[in-house]
């Protein structure tokens, strides 16, 4: 059972589309990335999930049921962006309160708190807590009740790197248990490593979706070598230059070191022919990373499209 | 319905953080004790008067005081929560908007009837221990049911006040609204119904005029609490329309019921259709 389905879902508020025909779908035991400029659809995307509206067009199954669902909400945790509590509770009344929302043992509390690193804080009020803090308490109610879908909208914010190291290396272990899990963030580099699949959202439509090697092949960018010339860098230059006219690959010196971008499917071959000339001390090779991938499909100008989020 | 408690939970604890079901109390029991033995010392006399008297004073001075407070009590429930950011993040919970408007009602409303139980049944008991001779039935039943049309009434205006809470965005603009329902049933109303009744020089229906001051919760608690006891010289203004009304205390036990009911029904289905 998917953990949730979106099937040719489009959404308009008033007269303003804000959603076009968007298929997706998380698998249990998974890490989605979700990723898009401000008003891209992202939050839309997420109260689509939650049930906090319904689409209109299209269908949203979430965990088998239906979004909104009080049996289907009861396996859902969910981290809002900049998370606010009541300031005069502490945070173990708050985390209590929600247990009880959901329906969680509240055995569970005190052991939550523990595990985001807030067992010293527990009883201190929440006006009194930092920005970090309140995204670590934020992430405990997420994990309330133990869900089998976790949405996370930019869980890293004002946590340090360690907490960070710490956040991800837990969401791991929940996907290893078989918890899905949407990752919504800004800082790329930083979710990069930790999650499965990636879908990227512009204008209301989905321009791609997949893991990273599949949206590397969907953007076809080219792979980028680093060069450093066992001697002269201009006989380096010349075995390159030659190269260059079979697959029109592109080159730059750099602080004596070249890099050469060069298509996926020319890499092996040129290589070869790098190895082969004796020219080379050392080669280094760099995929496009989720941010190269990220800005190919969203395009330049990314301010100019930033608008507010629904 | 466990939904429904933890959030009525909440606010409920939240009334004791704060005080405020202390303060309520406290202010009921010295408004009561203070009307009871001071209410005639303009004419002169300082001491217990009667019980129907003190009744009568009690909820002319209740009229005020208790709309007030229950619109202060209730004004943000909603508003406050969106405000605050919490909403959102308790709607992705299994609890409808329905629960959660419940649950507020419930706490707020509890919070209001032991702070009126306790302010004025404390002052209740002082009179039948302190005042020699008094009748301490009819005491009871008075004050009984003094205190049970006081907490509808606040349970009416917590009522009123969600349908401003669930239909506004911003905190100032809802305490803004809430003042204005106030400023309405308490001071303009029988203004207005008033000033009807003369500019309209006896074209009015004689018999349709009673039933405006159903209109009123305000008006409906305070004949409540004056024709139960038979006298209609106590009824003054406007008020003296309701010794034509030709239904009972039964009829206006209702009628404050409705004035719950009515307004938390319409919040219940604004609520519904409001955007998260």
């Amino acid at each position: 059972m998917n953990c949730f389905q979106l099937e040719n879902v489009s959404h308009r508020y008033d007269k303003t589309t804000v959603l076009r025909g968007i298929d997706l779908r998380l698998n249990p035991g998974e890490i989605l990335g979700l990723f898009g400029h401000n008003g891209a659809g992202k939050t839309t995307s997420i109260k689509l999930i939650l049930g906090l509206m319904k689409p209109s067009e299209g269908k949203v199954t979430v965990l088998g049921g239906e979004a909104g669902d009080p049996h289907v909400s009861q396996h859902i945790g969910y981290l809002p962006e900049n998370v606010m509590f009541y300031p005069q509770l502490t945070g173990r009344e708050i985390l209590s309160h929600f247990a009880r929302l959901k329906g969680a043992p509240l055995s569970q509390v005190p052991k939550l708190l523990e595990q985001v690193g807030l067992g010293d804080a527990m009883n201190a009020r929440t006006k009194t807590y930092s920005k970090g803090m309140r995204q670590r308490l934020g992430l405990a109610q997420a994990l309330l009740g133990k869900p089998r879908l976790l949405m996370l909208d930019e869980p890293t914010v004002g946590l340090d790197p360690v907490a960070t190291a710490d956040l991800y290396r837990l969401l791991r272990d929940l996907r290893d248990e078989g918890t899905g899990i949407v990752l919504c963030s800004h800082v790329l580099p930083g979710v990069e490593p930790y999650i499965d699949r990636a879908a990227i959202l512009t204008g209301g439509s989905l321009k791609a979706a997949g893991d990273l090697p599949s949206l590397r092949r969907q953007a076809n960018m080219p792979v980028t070598l680093t060069v450093k010339p066992a001697g002269n860098i201009l006989g380096l230059e010349k075995v390159i230059d030659q190269a260059k006219q079979s697959t029109g690959l592109m080159m730059k010196n750099v602080h004596g070191t070249l890099q050469v971008d060069v298509r996926t499917s020319d890499k092996m071959a040129l290589i070869e022919t790098l190895l082969q000339s004796g020219e080379v001390a050392d080669l280094g090779i760099h995929q496009p990373s989720l941010e190269d991938i990220y800005v190919h499909f969203i395009g330049s100008g990314g301010l100019a499209h930033r608008g507010g989020s629904q | 319905m466990n939904s429904i408690w933890t959030i009525a939970r909440k606010e409920l604890s939240d009334s004791f953080r704060n005080r405020w079901l202390v303060a309520i109390s406290l202010v009921f029991a010295t408004l009561a004790l203070g009307i009871a033995w001071f209410g005639a010392a303009a004419s002169g006399q300082v001491g217990y008067g009667s019980t129907p008297a003190t009744i009568a004073s009690l909820a002319s001075l209740g009229i005020f005081l208790i709309p007030l407070i229950a619109l202060l009590l209730a004004y943000d429930a909603i508003v406050g929560e969106e405000e605050g950011g919490t909403l959102l993040l308790l709607m992705t919970y299994p609890l409808s908007k329905s629960q959660l408007l419940l649950g507020k009602f419930l706490g707020h409303g509890l919070t209001l009837a032991l702070a009126t139980l306790i302010g004025f049944g404390v002052a209740g008991i002082a009179i039948a221990v302190l005042v020699d001779g008094v009748a301490v039935g009819a005491l009871a039943i008075a004050m009984g049911r003094f205190i049970g049309s006081t907490i509808l009434l606040g349970w009416g205006f917590i009522a009123l006040a969600y349908l401003v809470s669930v239909r506004v965005s911003e905190k100032p603009i809802a305490a803004g609204m809430a003042l204005a329902i106030w400023f309405f049933f308490v001071l303009i109303f029988d203004l207005v119904l008033l000033g009807a009744l003369v500019a309209s020089e006896g074209k009015l229906n004689p018999e349709l005029l009673p039933w405006l001051l159903m209109l009123n919760p305000t008006d409906i608690y305070r004949l409540l609490n004056i024709v139960a006891f038979g006298d209609s010289t106590q009824l003054s203004g406007v008020l003296s329309l309701g010794s034509d009304l030709p239904i009972g205390t039964g009829g206006l036990w209702l009628g404050l019921g409705l004035w719950c009911a009515i307004p938390l029904t319409g919040a219940l289905l604004l609520f519904r259709n409001r955007k998260i």
